[in-house]
């Protein structure tokens, strides 16, 4: 079986953000970068796939040469071979650019199974994984918290709003998008992390693959607007702890 | 400017989140039509304008294939600059299907709207990023609760049938109700919540002390719960419980929307969290810059000696 699981790098969301000099981006200097959260449920996904019913699985990522770091963090998991599509721009490009991207890779390899995060912590989208199945006219089924796969079809379970959860049915191909809780994600091992090493990274160029345009344009990034009349405490906790108890007795009624 | 809205119905039910989509166009001032796969004998979305209706019968309550083909049928009658989801599991599913048939920019999770241009938050929050598509057509998703009516919206609409022979890929089974019973922290009057920030599960005590000590209940985000340290009828967010207690307390949250979306009715906030920035200062009334791990035990101590 073919499967291919696609990830990409995020920078750590507890990292301090600034605007970049252009003012549409954040600054990607000075962050600590690691695997998108979600697509790390992916990759566990894929590779719990494999030892189920054998296969190959490929993982695929776009951006600067920084991303290989990630992707062994992948390879490292269990993926067997790693696609990274060398494109230092990529952050700048919208969903239906990356998936274009990621389908004319994709499209005459015969893929059985794809797994994708169901967004990205960054830019929170959630389009580039349906937008790929579409692409390559295959089933997509997102949000997925429970995985099973049995003769040639998988059984899922969607999240829906409320905690209530939606089984959904689909022959391969098929495309899921991963929700937090699917599964959980092991840790590389050493002599995992060393066996990745040795595994195959093919680098693609971007500008080998057809370019489309973009359909949207980003005129602003801007940090949020902070609410009025928040406090903030600061200092020792036993100060702090003392303040916010008198806070607590003047503005609540939970120490009457 | 033609809104057309996705309007969803689950379970047997139209989701009163259409209300939504209409305040959303409402700021736009477009002229709204609807489109929803329901139940035309049970019942429909009240507004006035046109509804375009496939039976859910034929097409199931989720069908993605179908709906898309659908739904496209319908942009192709009504020919709308927008069409206008809700940034959910329907809509999320569905918007994107539509941006690539329809070779349209889709903007996801719009938070407001700025000269015509859409805010989304962008890092988990952390940013706001401005954006606009460049088509003849936008796909918008919109964010659950960013855009409210006062009262739903009433009229009857003119209803237009859509059908199609359309065949999905993907067939659903069946639903399964989250298992809640136990503790009901809907009716707790203090809520102190962990978050990922207690780093292990043993420090949950901690949380849940000084629940003990104000009387209050403990709850949780998802990732703890995701990772079994806190049962999911303590899920505090979108996907579990909303509650609005006297005092909430979030320990170690940074503020996801989702989270935000179960708790910022709460009458009074206090953060603790070594982060500044976290977005969950938003909703603060509080906001202890501090260790959760050395001021949980401290205050907790204080509040048992008074
Ligand atoms: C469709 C969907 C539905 C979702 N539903 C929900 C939901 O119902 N409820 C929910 O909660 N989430 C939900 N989420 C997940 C949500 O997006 C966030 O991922 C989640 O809320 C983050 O949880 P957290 O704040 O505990 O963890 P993180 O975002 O990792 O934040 C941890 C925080 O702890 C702070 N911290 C770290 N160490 C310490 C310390 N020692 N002392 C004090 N502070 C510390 C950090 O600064 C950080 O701010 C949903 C996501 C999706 C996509």
């Amino acid at each position: 079986m073919k499967l291919l699981v696609c990830i990409k790098q995020v920078p750590d969301m507890e990292s301090k953000f600034r605007i970049d000099a252009d003012g549409v981006w954040y600054d990607r200097g000075d962050l600590a970068w690691r695997m998108n959260e979600y697509d790390e449920y992916a990759v566990e996904q894929a590779v719990r796939q494999k030892e189920q019913a054998g296969g190959d699985v490929t993982v695929l990522c776009i951006g600067s040469d920084q991303v290989k770091e990630t992707m062994k963090k992948a390879l490292a998991m269990g993926c067997d071979r790693g696609v990274h599509i060398a494109d230092s721009h990529s952050y700048m490009k919208d969903p239906y650019q990356i998936a274009a991207m990621i389908a004319e890779f994709a499209r005459d390899k015969g893929f059985d199974i794809i797994f994708t995060g169901m967004q990205s912590q960054d830019r929170g989208s959630g389009q580039v994984g349906v937008m790929l199945a579409e692409l390559l006219d295959m089933a997509a089924i997102t949000t997925i918290v429970d995985y099973t796969y049995d003769n040639g079809s998988v059984v899922v379970q969607r999240e829906l709003e409320g905690g209530v959860k939606a089984k959904v049915k689909a022959a391969l191909p098929v495309l899921v998008t991963c929700q937090l809780g699917l599964n959980t994600p092991r840790y590389p091992t050493l002599p995992n992390i060393m066996k990745a090493k040795k595994k195959e990274l093919l680098t693609i160029e971007a500008k080998m693959l057809q370019s489309t345009d973009s359909m949207q344009k980003t005129v602003k990034m801007a940090l949020p607007e902070k609410r009025v009349g928040g406090l903030f405490l600061e200092g020792e906790p036993d100060s702090i702890a003392d303040r916010l108890i008198a806070i607590l007795k003047e503005k609540t009624s939970v120490l009457a | 400017m033609k809104a057309l809205l996705v309007a969803e119905y689950r379970q047997g039910k139209v989701q009163e989140s259409y209300a939504e989509l209409m305040a959303f166009s409402g700021i736009l001032g477009a002229e709204s039509s609807m489109f929803i796969v329901a139940d035309s004998t049970v019942a429909l979305p009240r507004f006035q304008g046109t509804l375009y209706v496939a039976e859910v019968s034929r097409y199931d309550e989720y069908n993605p294939e179908a709906h898309k083909s659908l739904l496209l049928d319908a942009i192709a009658q009504e020919k709308p600059d927008m069409v206008v989801f809700c940034h959910s599991s329907y809509g999320w599913d569905l918007a994107p299907r539509i941006a690539v048939r329809e070779k349209a920019a889709q903007i996801s999770e719009v938070i407001a709207v700025e000269d015509g241009k859409f805010i989304v938050p962008a890092c988990n929050g952390k940013l706001r990023r401005t954006l606009t598509g460049k088509g003849l057509l936008t796909v918008v998703t919109i964010q659950a609760g960013a855009f409210s009516l006062d009262n739903l919206p009433d009229g009857i609409p003119n209803v237009v049938p859509v059908v199609g022979d359309y065949e999905g890929m993907a067939t659903l089974l069946g639903y399964e109700e989250a298992k809640l019973g136990g503790v009901d922290l809907t009716r707790a009057e203090v809520i102190i919540s962990a978050g990922r920030g207690v780093g292990k599960p043993e420090n949950i005590v901690m949380v849940e002390g000084l629940a003990k000590a104000l009387k209050g209940e403990y709850g949780a985000s998802r990732p703890v719960v995701d990772a079994e340290w806190v049962t999911h009828n303590r899920q505090v967010g979108t996907t579990g419980l909303t509650v609005s207690p006297k005092l909430y307390v979030a320990c170690g949250i940074s503020g996801a929307v989702q989270h935000l979306a179960g708790m910022k009715k709460s009458e009074f906030v206090v953060a603790i969290n070594t982060d500044r920035d976290a977005p969950i200062g938003e909703v603060a009334d509080v906001f202890a810059v501090a260790d959760l791990k050395q001021l949980l035990p401290v205050l907790t101590d204080k509040i048992m000696a008074l």
